[in-house]
């Protein structure tokens, strides 16, 4: 067994190490968030306290999973697992490194963002079948506001499928190999990616749909036990995923001097992540409306106006 | 538009690299059990009751501790020793009730009763948080070291007399008519 692309080694470290990561940003998020705050944060379990997510699971998989009775069972039980499954499927065509992937597809960025646009589906699901007004009213929001941010979203990738030629990921990273990323022509797509990531997977500072000071958990208001834990972890494997098609995206993928390629790809990875939790420390949260204004009338023309003026530039250069 | 790209160049992006700095700062919080945080002196603690600089027990009685407490936690019952000195025959305070509010302290006449630094009270059992007179009475003068109550008070005791007490003038004759 060797690693290349698909292999079962390949796929299975993929898998294990994503989750693994995504359980362990419980506590680097706490971490991070004290640093920030003055505060010290967990240091009690295990060495610096690492072994928190470890006393974290065993406690959220021995409370009680309660099914509400007015809830309706079916789609309760299901929404939670679409966002897993539906995060878990794009990081199949995310490259890590030469040889380490689930998939070569030449339509990637279209299978990201078809995969995004269908984690809409749990959010709504999880809030209307909760059949609790705060669920209701978290689901409506996170509906809204998936929906419109997905949009441009798709326009800022354009310019840089467009720098590259391609729709594959890989050929994308394989495009920014003389050192020439794409953050440096695609900045304005690079901003807008940022943001309207935040807003896809719903972290602070466009936590809206869950704003817990206004509606209580929002859609998750309902769930406890492992599936409350799902959509935890799931909000967490959303930030890898947006960090991850950063790095792939604008900042060259596994490409850089001396160190191998994973580790270089982590490196850039853990450099976004680290960036989200910051946004987090330190940027309140927006209005619901002021959220709609921002992604319509500067996002989405900002947007339109990047991808003419690459669009532009390449055509007046060939 | 123009505006609120601005806006966000001179605010959030000056917030963000704010935040980030206080990476640097030491924390403000310690740890608490290997750390232990400095108390004031002043701070309103675990309950004592003191002794004069005699080693006699200051607290006389008078239930106004006991009165002044709002959740009624402090009970007691007056007794009288011989010479003529009232003490406590039993003073017991419930710690599940107090409020550490200091309104006992205020009230004591004889500077008795007293609140120290000390918070780390704890029990498993409900019952071992009911203090009586020998837990609660310390070898010590607590934070007045010089206060005796016997010897300013005008009360008589054995061994002193009405006018005997320091700074007090002798009792005023009342029968004789002379100026």
């Amino acid at each position: 067994m060797q690693f290349e692309v698909g292999s079962a080694l390949s796929i299975g470290s993929i898998l294990l190490t994503v989750i693994v990561v995504a359980a362990m940003l419980i506590w680097v998020e706490r971490r991070l968030l004290s640093l920030w705050q003055e505060r010290l944060g967990p240091n009690r379990v295990g060495p610096f306290g690492l072994l928190q997510v470890v006393a974290d699971m065993i406690k959220i998989f021995t409370k009680e999973d309660w099914v509400p009775p007015f809830a309706d069972k079916l789609s309760f039980v299901l929404a939670p697992t679409v966002i897993m499954i539906v995060i878990l499927l794009s990081f199949s065509v995310v490259p890590f490194a030469p040889g380490v992937g689930v998939i070569d597809s030449n339509i990637g960025v279209l299978f990201v963002l078809a995969m995004a646009s269908l984690g809409a589906y749990s959010v709504m699901l999880g809030g209307l079948s909760s059949d609790n007004k705060y669920a209701l009213l978290g689901s409506l929001r996170a509906a809204a506001q998936m929906v419109s941010y997905e949009v441009f979203m798709g326009i800022s990738i354009l310019g840089v499928v467009a720098l590259a030629g391609s729709f594959n990921l890989r050929e994308i990273v394989l495009a920014q190999a003389d050192g020439s990323w794409f953050v440096i022509p695609q900045f304005i797509g690079f901003v807008i990616f940022l943001i309207a990531g935040v807003a896809e997977s719903h972290r602070l500072p466009f936590d809206i749909p869950e704003a817990e000071q206004e509606i209580v958990a929002g859609y998750h208001t309902e769930y406890s036990g492992m599936k409350f834990g799902m959509f935890f972890v799931g909000e967490y494997l959303g930030l890898v995923l947006i960090s991850s098609l950063i790095t792939v995206l604008f900042f060259g993928g596994w490409m850089g001097p001396f160190l191998p390629p994973i580790v270089w790809f982590a490196i850039k990875a853990s450099m976004f992540i680290a960036f989200f939790i910051l946004l987090r420390a330190a940027i309140p949260r927006p209005r619901y409306d002021q959220l709609m204004t921002y992604g319509w009338l500067v996002l989405l023309p900002l947007s339109l106006v990047n991808l003419m003026v690459t669009g532009a530039i390449i055509l007046s250069t060939q | 538009m123009i505006r609120l790209l601005k806006d966000t160049f001179t605010s959030q992006v000056k917030t963000l690299w704010q935040v980030f700095m206080h990476a640097f700062v030491k924390a403000d919080t310690v740890e608490y059990p290997e750390t232990p945080p400095y108390m004031f002196p002043r701070w309103r603690g675990r309950i004592i009751l003191s002794r004069d600089p005699d080693g006699e027990e200051r607290c006389v009685a008078c239930n106004l501790c006991a009165c002044a407490c709002p959740v009624d936690c402090i009970a007691l019952q007056k007794a009288e020793t011989e010479d003529g000195r009232w003490y406590p025959e039993f003073f017991r305070i419930n710690f599940s009730r107090c409020i550490m509010c200091g309104f006992c302290e205020e009230a004591c006449p004889t500077n008795a009763i007293q609140l120290t630094p000390d918070f780390e009270m704890a029990e498993y059992v409900r019952q071992d948080m009911v203090w009586e007179k020998e837990d609660l009475l310390i070898n010590g003068t607590g934070k007045y070291h010089d206060y005796n109550f016997y010897r300013v008070a005008g009360m008589a005791i054995k061994g002193k007399d009405k006018g005997a007490a320091q700074h007090e003038a002798p009792p005023v004759n009342v029968k004789s008519l002379l100026p």
